[in-house]
């Protein structure tokens, strides 16, 4: 009988965004974004919580060594993004608006990328306390 | 003596840079806080008032209009701002925490009422990193 554990990874960074949509007029803008779309960014101190599920191994009673994955955390996400500018600093977000959505989106294939497809992976990032995305789901 | 304390959050970008220095030496002292086209913060406010409970209402103070003070002379000025650039009482200042802290506790006190006495103002910039300033 396969047991399978989800282990889970808390890492966090801290970035300026700006929401808005480049096509739009500023009003449009205003109307959808409101404060998030201010001109001269504004930010948060994200929180990114990674899930990987697998089955421990035999060897180590690992799924994944949490200090691996902390590694792998910073040297493909924290380094991209901490202290940074999501709009300006970082390729991601040329053609896409930062939101919490879209962050995700890009920190899980950074990190899919990089772990064994045997482990099923799962991203939830807090923007705020009370605010938090989950990509992708029903895993 | 009660002490009362209002818990309110804002949003911010800013950066730390001292304009009469070098990149190099903002990059020196500052690390990664100095990118020049910032970085945000969730930061945590917490006012705090002293003073003795009324004796018809046993408030210290309508912590209701505690919190319309804040959210009109500090919260509509920082939230979703960059404080280097968009917040007036920050010009010509570093934009740290500790400024910062001193600078919202400046901002309020002259708007609360006489039977108040402003106490504390704790601002965390990170759930690891908080000032306080008691108005010394």
């Amino acid at each position: 009988m396969s047991r399978k554990v989800a282990v889970f990874r808390k890492e966090h960074f801290n970035a300026a965004h700006r929401l808005y949509n480049p096509s739009w007029d500023m009003a449009t803008n205003d109307a959808v974004f409101g404060k998030c779309n201010n001109p001269n960014f504004h930010g948060h101190n994200y929180e990114l919580i990674v899930k990987v599920v697998g089955e421990p191994d035999p060897q180590t009673g690992y799924v994944m060594d949490l200090k691996l994955l902390s590694d792998l955390i910073r040297d493909e996400v924290l380094e991209h993004f901490d202290h940074r500018n999501l709009n300006l600093d970082t390729p991601f977000f040329k053609d896409r608006n930062p939101t919490a959505e879209n962050i995700c989106i890009v920190i899980y294939d950074l990190l899919r990328a990089k772990i064994d497809t045997k482990f099923d992976l799962q991203v939830r990032l807090y923007e705020t306390e009370r605010n938090f995305v989950e990509y992708p789901v029903n895993n | 003596m009660v002490y009362l304390t209002r818990v309110e959050h804002f949003n911010a970008a800013h950066k730390l840079y001292n304009p009469a220095w070098s990149k190099e030496k903002n990059e020196e002292v500052f690390g990664k806080c100095a990118n020049e086209h910032w970085h945000g913060h969730n930061y945590e406010l917490l006012v705090t008032i002293k003073g003795k409970p009324d004796p018809d209402t046993g408030f210290l103070y309508d912590v209701k209009q505690l919190s319309k003070l804040i959210q009109q002379y500090v919260l509509d000025k920082l939230d979703h701002k960059n404080l280097n650039i968009d917040v007036d009482f920050m010009q010509g200042q570093l934009c740290s925490t500790e400024n910062l802290a001193i600078a919202i506790w400046q901002q309020l006190q002259p708007h609360l009422p006489p039977v108040v006495q402003l106490h504390c103002i704790k601002l965390y910039e990170t759930p690891r990193i908080y000032v306080e300033y008691f108005g010394e």
